[in-house]
């Protein structure tokens, strides 16, 4: 599909060129996760205990920063007109700024996290499952972060609102996230955890967009 | 556009409620296929809100917008195909050059033809600045490109909200004549504008002033459901 890829393509030449979004997404999941054993003390006990939920918490608030900017510039700038007059399905416009907003913070947040776990002394048997478990959660925080931003479309302090209204959305991502690398790391099967996740996003991949393009063709008139 | 066959397009009745004010009640109009029609009317008279209801944007509040029959908020995507709007905002991106900013749009709309794109960067004098970044184009260049892109992926209903705004006397021109040429392939261009432009033909005006008085007792109404 050429406009799905023009969209994708366009949203990483933007995200490449105006680089800081990504980088600040980056940097406070480092920031956030680091002051952990400053503020709890470095008794391994404890971090290790605790590593699985700090690291899911750190990605969960990093992915939000960057939220209120999926659709605030287009809609700012007279693009979004022209998105919404789109050739093609409204709901696979939002489906590819999504995607592209995972490819530039989600992704890089997935990949940095067992280095994070390293930080925290996690278990190193659940490596593997945090890898999985961020890459079948992060998405759906993309998803679920696009209603939230179309909705706070025009609204005064978009970024804050648009936190309050995802983060509660986010918790199913944090307890099956959560669970799934305390299974691995205690040598439990985290199996059926990364299935939950999976379901949330083959249930998020659908619904987040169609949610998402209708808050947008009301932001638009 | 460039088929024989012709289209019609055409409103009936049209309203439009903004803020709870009726800001043009039972309008009608109707434009096939080389016409062209001019919106004019004072600050605020609705001249906007009509080619965004035009542009399928937003629904009228009572009566039907219609192309060939057939209600254009019935399929989005289709009039989203066959029309072209250029509003007030170029959304234009700062960080893209001019060639990608241009090439975006035209992939975007489904119209992959390098010719094409070069052809409008020449009609609007941006060639040099192709691979400019946006960031450092004037206003008027700006508007340039957005213009551009009613050149660089073709369709038959262009829809211009003051689109001289910031255009120098060349810029006008070069709007002007590819407006002709729209028309004489067979487009409909509605305008809003303040400034005279040449529209290469005859063309039709609604005042939009004159939609106004009529229904103002109505207002009352839209009030009293607010309580107010």
């Amino acid at each position: 599909m050429n406009g799905f890829t023009a969209i994708i393509r366009r949203e990483l030449k933007l995200a490449m060129r105006q680089g800081s979004d990504a980088a600040i997404a980056l940097m406070f999941f480092v920031l956030v996760v680091a002051l952990f054993p400053l503020g709890v003390g470095p008794e391994p006990g404890i971090l290790e205990r605790i590593s699985g939920g700090v690291v899911w918490i750190g990605a969960l608030l990093a992915a939000m920063l960057s939220l209120d900017r999926l659709f605030q510039a287009d809609h700012e700038d007279g693009a979004l007109d022209l998105l919404v007059m789109a050739p093609w399905p409204l709901e696979a416009l939002v489906l590819a700024k999504c995607l592209a907003h995972w490819m530039v913070t989600g992704l890089p947040i997935m990949l940095i996290s067992p280095l994070l776990g390293l930080l925290l002394h996690m278990n190193t048997d659940a490596y593997l499952t945090l890898l999985a478990a961020m890459a079948l959660g992060t998405p759906v925080l993309s998803l679920i972060g696009a209603v939230g931003a179309s909705l706070v479309l025009g609204a005064r302090r978009a970024g804050v609102l648009v936190s309050l209204l995802v983060l509660p959305l986010t918790v199913p991502v944090l307890i099956f996230g959560v669970s799934a690398v305390e299974a691995a790391a205690i040598g439990q099967d985290a199996g059926p955890h990364l299935m939950l996740l999976g379901a949330l996003l083959l249930a998020a991949i659908p619904l987040c967009p169609w949610a998402a393009a209708a808050a947008l063709r009301q932001a638009v008139t | 556009m460039e088929n024989a066959r012709k289209s019609v397009f055409d409103g009936a009745a049209v309203s439009c409620v903004r803020g709870a004010r009726w800001v043009f009640a039972g309008l009608d109009f109707t434009l096939s296929s080389g016409d062209a029609l001019v919106l004019v009317g004072p600050n605020g008279s609705g001249k906007s809100s009509l080619l965004r209801l035009m542009a399928g944007l937003s629904a009228p509040s009572s009566g039907k917008i219609l192309w060939d029959g057939a209600d254009i908020g019935a399929d989005r995507q289709s009039h989203g195909a066959r029309a072209h709007y250029v509003g007030h905002a170029t959304g234009v991106k700062p960080a893209l050059t001019t060639a990608e900013d241009l090439t975006f749009w035209s992939t975007f709309r489904l119209r992959d033809d390098p010719d094409a794109e070069r052809r409008a960067l020449e009609h609007f004098g941006l060639t040099e600045r192709a691979s400019f970044p946006v960031r450092f184009l004037s206003s008027g260049q700006k508007r340039r490109l957005a213009l551009a892109r009613l050149l660089a992926a073709p369709a038959p209903l262009w829809l211009l909200d003051e689109p001289t705004v910031g255009l120098d006397v060349a810029g006008q021109s070069a709007l002007e004549s590819a407006i002709a040429e729209h028309r004489d392939g067979g487009g409909i261009v509605v305008l809003a504008s303040h400034v005279a432009v040449a529209l290469g033909g005859s063309e039709r005006e609604i005042d939009l002033a004159d939609y106004r008085a009529s229904h103002a007792d109505d207002a009352g109404d839209i009030w009293s459901e607010f309580g107010a």
